[in-house]
C-alpha cells in the first residue's frame, strides 16, 4: 500500500513511534508464536512452564498422538469438503445475484424488490431456535449441505461485486449484445474474466468464511463424525478435559501433555490461514479499498 | 413490450437460484418467530398444531432476573467494543503512516492484520493457554512486575475487559487498514503546502488527515451502531465458563442456553425476536444516518 510521504524526520518522536508500533506488533504475533513453541516442546517442558518462544526438548510427539485419531483426518475431510463445495456456490450464487441487480431499474422490472428482499436478509433474521428448526425440518442435519446451503448467498459480497460490476464500461456489455450473445453469454465472457480480481477476493472472503466456521458445525452435526476441523478443535481445545477420553487414549497420553496437545491443534486449526496469509493480505486490503470505503 | 420482456427474462432466470435460497434459508426461518408465541414443541414440526400463549414467553422472561443482568452485560460489553474499536484503529492509522520506513511499516501492517483473519475457536484456545492462572505466560509475565495472579477468564470484575481487550486485539488491524486506505486518498499537495506554510506533524494530522477521513470516520461509527446487542457470540461462547455468566452472558449466549440446553424453544425464540427488533431498528436507522451524513449507499 503506498502512502503519503512528507517530511519524513529521524527525530525523537519518530523513533518513539516506530518502537511502540513494533512493540504491538509483537502482541499480535507473539502469543501464537508462543503456542507453537509449546506444541513442538515435550510434555514436562510445557507442563512445568519452561516454555517462551522456542521449542524446549523438541518433539512431534503432539502431532504425531493428532494426526493418529482419524476423528482428526475425518474433519479435515469435511472441512475441505465444505470449502469444495461451498466457496464455488458462493462465487456462483453472487455472480447470478449481483449481475441482474447490477442494471438500471428501467432494464430490470422488480429491481428495487429484488434488491431488497436479497438486503433484509442483512437486517433481519429469525434468531437461533427458528433457524436450527427449520433446518432440521429440511432434514439437513449431519448433513455437509447444512453448512453450505444457509449461506449459499453472501449478501455482502453481491453488495461488493455488484457496485464492481457497475464501473464496467457500458460500451463493452452493448458490444456483446449487438454481437448476438444473451446475457448469460455477456456475464460468462465479458464480466467474469473482467472481474478477476474482484472475484479472487471474494473467493479468499468465502474459504476463510468457510475454514474459520464453527458454530453451525456444533449445532447442526450431532455425529461428532460430521464436525468440520474448527467444530472439532472447540470440542477438544475449549470444552473438553481429557479427564473424558478413552483409556487407550490416556495410554498414549503418557507421551504428550494436555497444553501441548491443545496447541498442536490451535496450530493445525490455524495453519492454513498462516500459509495463505501473504495472499490474503494483498487481496483483502483489495477488498477493503473496493467495499468499505467507496461511498 | 414482448421483445423487452424477452430480452429480460435471462436476467429474471439468473435471479432465481439465490432467491430460492434465500427463501428456503432466511424467510422461512424468519416465519419460525412464531416459535415466540407459542408453547412450542419439536415433535410437532415448525407449522404443526402448537399450543399458543400470546405474549407469555416474553413475559416469563423479562420477570427472570439474569435477564436484565443479560441485557446490562450486552450493552456494557458491546459499546465499549465499538468505542474502542473505532478509536484505536484511528490512532494507529495516524501513527503508522508517520512511519519514515516503508519495510517497518509493511511489517507492522502484516503483523497487526492477522488476528483477524484467525477464528475465535483459535484465538480462544490461545488466550484460554496464555491468559491461565497456573502457568499462563502472560501472569508469569506480570509477576516479573510483582503483579499478583490475575484470573482474566474466570474473575467477574476482569472477564468483560478481557473481553473487550481480545476483541480490540483481533480486530483493530482491519480497522486500522481502512483508515489507513482513507488518508492514502489525501492529497498530498495539502501536507506540501501545510509544510511550507510552517506546519508541523500535530497542526497537520489535526487540520489536515483527520478531517480528509472525517467521512470515513463517520461512516464506520454509523454503521458500528447498529451491533449494538451484538456483544460477540463466537467470542463470549469460546471463553466463558459458568463462574463469569453474571458478568458475561449476552444476549446471544442467553439463547443458545436457555434454548438448546434447556430446550426451552419458546422462550428463547421470544429473546432472539426481542433482538432482532431492536437490531432492526439500529440498523435501519444506522443506515438511515450513513446515508443522511455521509452519502453511504449500499446498492
Amino acid at each position: 500500500m503506498t502512502t503519503v510521504h512528507r517530511s519524513k524526520k529521524f527525530d525523537g518522536i519518530s523513533v518513539l513511534n516506530a518502537a511502540f508500533l513494533i512493540l504491538v506488533s509483537l502482541l499480535c504475533i507473539l502469543p501464537l508464536v508462543h503456542i507453537i513453541a509449546v506444541s513442538f516442546s515435550s510434555s514436562a517442558a510445557a507442563s512445568a512452564g519452561y516454555v517462551r518462544l522456542w521449542p524446549v526438548d523438541f518433539t512431534f510427539a503432539s502431532y504425531m498422538y493428532t494426526m493418529s485419531r482419524t476423528e482428526f483426518w475425518q474433519s479435515m475431510v469435511v472441512s475441505l469438503t465444505r470449502i469444495g463445495i461451498g466457496t464455488p456456490l458462493n462465487l456462483l450464487l453472487t455472480i447470478l445475484v449481483a449481475y441482474p441487480l447490477s442494471k438500471e431499474s428501467h432494464a430490470l422490472r422488480f429491481r428495487s424488490v429484488y434488491a431488497w428482499a436479497f438486503f433484509v436478509t442483512m437486517l433481519f433474521n429469525g434468531g437461533l431456535i427458528p433457524w436450527y428448526t427449520t433446518l432440521k425440518e429440511y432434514g439437513l442435519l449431519d448433513s455437509i449441505w447444512a453448512l453450505v446451503l444457509p449461506g449459499a448467498v453472501p449478501v455482502f459480497s453481491v453488495v461488493l461485486l455488484l457496485n464492481f460490476f457497475r464501473e464496467i464500461p457500458k460500451e463493452l456489455e452493448e458490444a456483446a449484445l449487438i454481437d448476438g450473445a444473451g446475457h448469460f453469454r455477456t456475464v460468462w465472457s465479458i464480466f467474469v474474466p473482467i472481474s478477476k480480481p474482484a472475484l479472487a477476493t471474494l473467493a479468499l472472503f468465502s474459504m476463510v468464511e468457510h475454514w474459520n466456521s464453527w458454530f453451525d458445525g456444533l449445532l447442526l452435526m450431532g455425529n461428532p463424525a460430521n464436525y468440520p476441523l474448527q467444530s472439532y478443535i472447540q470440542t477438544i481445545v475449549i470444552q473438553q478435559n481429557l479427564s473424558n477420553m478413552s483409556r487407550d487414549a490416556m495410554l498414549d497420553l503418557a507421551l504428550i501433555s494436555d497444553r501441548t496437545l491443545k496447541s498442536s491443534q490451535i496450530f493445525l486449526g490455524s495453519l492454513p490461514i498462516i500459509l495463505a496469509y501473504p495472499f490474503l493480505q494483498k487481496y483483502f486490503v483489495k477488498g477493503i479499498v473496493l467495499g468499505s470505503v467507496k461511498g | 413490450m414482448r421483445a423487452k420482456l424477452r430480452k429480460e427474462l435471462p436476467l429474471h432466470l439468473m435471479l432465481l437460484p439465490g432467491l430460492v435460497m434465500i427463501i428456503l434459508f432466511s424467510y422461512v426461518p424468519m416465519a419460525g418467530v412464531m416459535i415466540a408465541f407459542q408453547k412450542f414443541i419439536p415433535a410437532k414440526g415448525l407449522f404443526g398444531d402448537q399450543k399458543w400463549v400470546g405474549l407469555d414467553n416474553f413475559e416469563y422472561v423479562m420477570n427472570l432476573p439474569s435477564f436484565t443482568q443479560v441485557l446490562w452485560n450486552t450493552l456494557f460489553i458491546s459499546s465499549l467494543k465499538l468505542i474502542l474499536g473505532l478509536i484505536i484503529p484511528l490512532v494507529f492509522a495516524i501513527l503508522l503512516n508517520e512511519l519514515a520506513s516503508n519495510v517497518i511499516k509493511r511489517s507492522v501492517q502484516t503483523a497487526i492484520y492477522l488476528p483477524y483473519f484467525l477464528s475465535w475457536v483459535v484465538l480462544g484456545g490461545i488466550l484460554i493457554d496464555i491468559l491461565s492462572p497456573s502457568g499462563g505466560i502472560v501472569n508469569e509475565f506480570l509477576g516479573w512486575f510483582g503483579v499478583s495472579k490475575i484470573f482474566f477468564l474466570g474473575d467477574n470484575d476482569w472477564f468483560p475487559f478481557t473481553l473487550i481487550a481480545s476483541d480490540v486485539w483481533k480486530n483493530f488491524g482491519y480497522g486500522t487498514i481502512v483508515y489507513l486506505a482513507a488518508i492514502t486518498g489525501i492529497d498530498p499537495g495539502l501536507y506540501e503546502a501545510a509544510t511550507i506554510d510552517g506546519a508541523n506533524r500535530w497542526h497537520k494530522t489535526w487540520h489536515i488527515t483527520i478531517p480528509g477521513i472525517r467521512m470515513v470516520i463517520v461512516l464506520l461509527s454509523v454503521l458500528s451502531l447498529g451491533q449494538l446487542l451484538n456483544a460477540g457470540f463466537d467470542q463470549v461462547f469460546n471463553l466463558y465458563s459458568p463462574q463469569v455468566y453474571e458478568s458475561g452472558d449476552i444476549l446471544d449466549t442467553f439463547v443458545y442456553r436457555i434454548g438448546l440446553l434447556d430446550a426451552q424453544y419458546g422462550v428463547a425464540t421470544a429473546v432472539g425476536f426481542f433482538k432482532s427488533i431492536i437490531s432492526l431498528t439500529l440498523i435501519s436507522s444506522s443506515y438511515f444516518l450513513a446515508y443522511r451524513f455521509a452519502k453511504y449507499r449500499i446498492f
